[in-house]
């Protein structure tokens, strides 16, 4: 196998950057969404189309965000 | 790559492709994200997990002497190997891996440039069967070589005397105290901020955007101008120690610096001692300090 249409966009999500990457492996759609540094992966998931694995990821993510506490520093 | 001060510790994707089939080479595929071997990985490559088979699960620690020799023998790693190593988010945890045997004195050890990003960019190969590894016990580790390794006493003492310098490599909102760890991971300290007298530069900021380590002359001037020049010892942390190791391996092997240890106790050692001093605030710009 081998990947297919690695594409990588970049999104603001309430002033937190988040990479939202996505690839086609065989008939599965992976995506996954970055953020730390940024760098670390908040969310991954699989799906029968980009749009699905995308909306998918970027959901998980920003519900993953918004219970990140801020603090005044 | 060839302006590097130890270009021999980086190969190419390209030299992965011809080689990974080699008798004598072993490619190890080590992730943040432990499910994204399953999905795919570098044909012959084997998986070590970090959170499970590079720490000592019992104690906080890294793996001893003995636990090392055994991950190698169950790896079909000899003395004589040639280590491989490559992962996601930039050859994060692969970076922490290639440190551990550096402590334990494994001598052919080498990243793959770009990782696991840069392999899945290219469109190359990728294969979900796991590969028949034959066991060896033969593997003999070196005692411990704890110079590229600081404990808290040396950051301490650092601290105090400003003896070196400290290079936080977190996201700038944990270095500033705005949050306690990353988004998504549970905050593990007490307090916020960072070790007074540290630099932030954010570990990503050495890579480009392919996962690849950026040229000697960015990597120079992007620490350059934070004070870590290879005129003072350097000291690296982040949160527990894994983003540092990142650092670390560029200011040792990239950019030649001798004297540059992780702190592996990081902030999660930091954050929750008592009394241990803090400073909070974004940082100041370069030479402001």
């Amino acid at each position: 196998m081998k990947v297919e249409q690695y594409s990588v966009r970049h999104l603001d999500v309430d002033g937190w950057p988040l990479d939202v990457t996505s690839w086609r492996l065989g008939e599965m759609w992976h995506a996954k969404a970055d953020n730390v540094s940024p760098g670390a992966t908040l969310a991954r998931t699989t799906a029968l189309s980009k749009e699905e694995a995308e909306q998918k990821v970027i959901a998980r993510a920003c519900e993953m965000l918004s219970r990140t506490h801020r603090r005044a520093s | 790559m060839a302006d590097y001060a130890h270009p021999e510790v980086l190969v190419t994707t390209q030299w992965v492709a011809d080689h990974a089939g080699d008798p004598n080479v072993r490619v190890v595929e080590i992730d943040v994200d432990t499910k994204a071997y399953d999905e795919g990985h570098v044909p012959g490559a084997i998986a070590w997990a970090w959170n499970s088979q590079l720490c000592d699960t019992l104690r906080r620690d890294i793996l001893s002497k003995e636990q090392f020799e055994k991950l190698n023998n169950e790896s079909g790693v000899n003395n004589n190997t040639t280590l491989v190593l490559y992962g996601d988010n930039n050859n994060w945890f692969a970076a922490w891996a290639f440190w551990q045997a550096e402590i334990y004195g494994h001598k052919d050890v080498r990243l793959m440039d770009g990782g696991r990003k840069k392999w899945l960019l290219e469109g190359r190969e990728l294969s979900t069967d796991k590969p028949a590894v034959k066991p060896g016990s033969g593997y003999r580790a070196s005692d411990a070589d704890l110079s590229v390794r600081a404990f808290l006493p040396q950051v301490q003492e650092a601290e105090r005397s400003r003896g070196a310098v400290m290079i936080d490599v977190r996201s700038p909102q944990e270095f500033s105290g705005e949050i306690l760890a990353p988004p998504g991971l549970p905050e593990t300290c007490q307090r916020g901020g960072h070790i007074p007298g540290a630099r932030n530069v954010p570990w990503a900021t050495a890579a480009n955007q392919d996962g690849t380590f950026k040229s000697l002359d960015e990597l120079r001037q992007l620490y350059g101008r934070e004070g870590a020049d290879g005129s003072k010892p350097v000291i690296a942390y982040c949160r527990i120690g894994e983003r540092s190791s990142h650092t670390w391996f560029v200011l040792k092997y990239l950019l030649g610096y001798n004297n540059v240890r992780n702190y592996d106790g990081s902030w999660t050692e930091w954050g929750n001692l008592v009394g241990a001093p803090v400073e909070r605030g974004a940082a100041a710009a370069a030479g402001q300090r």
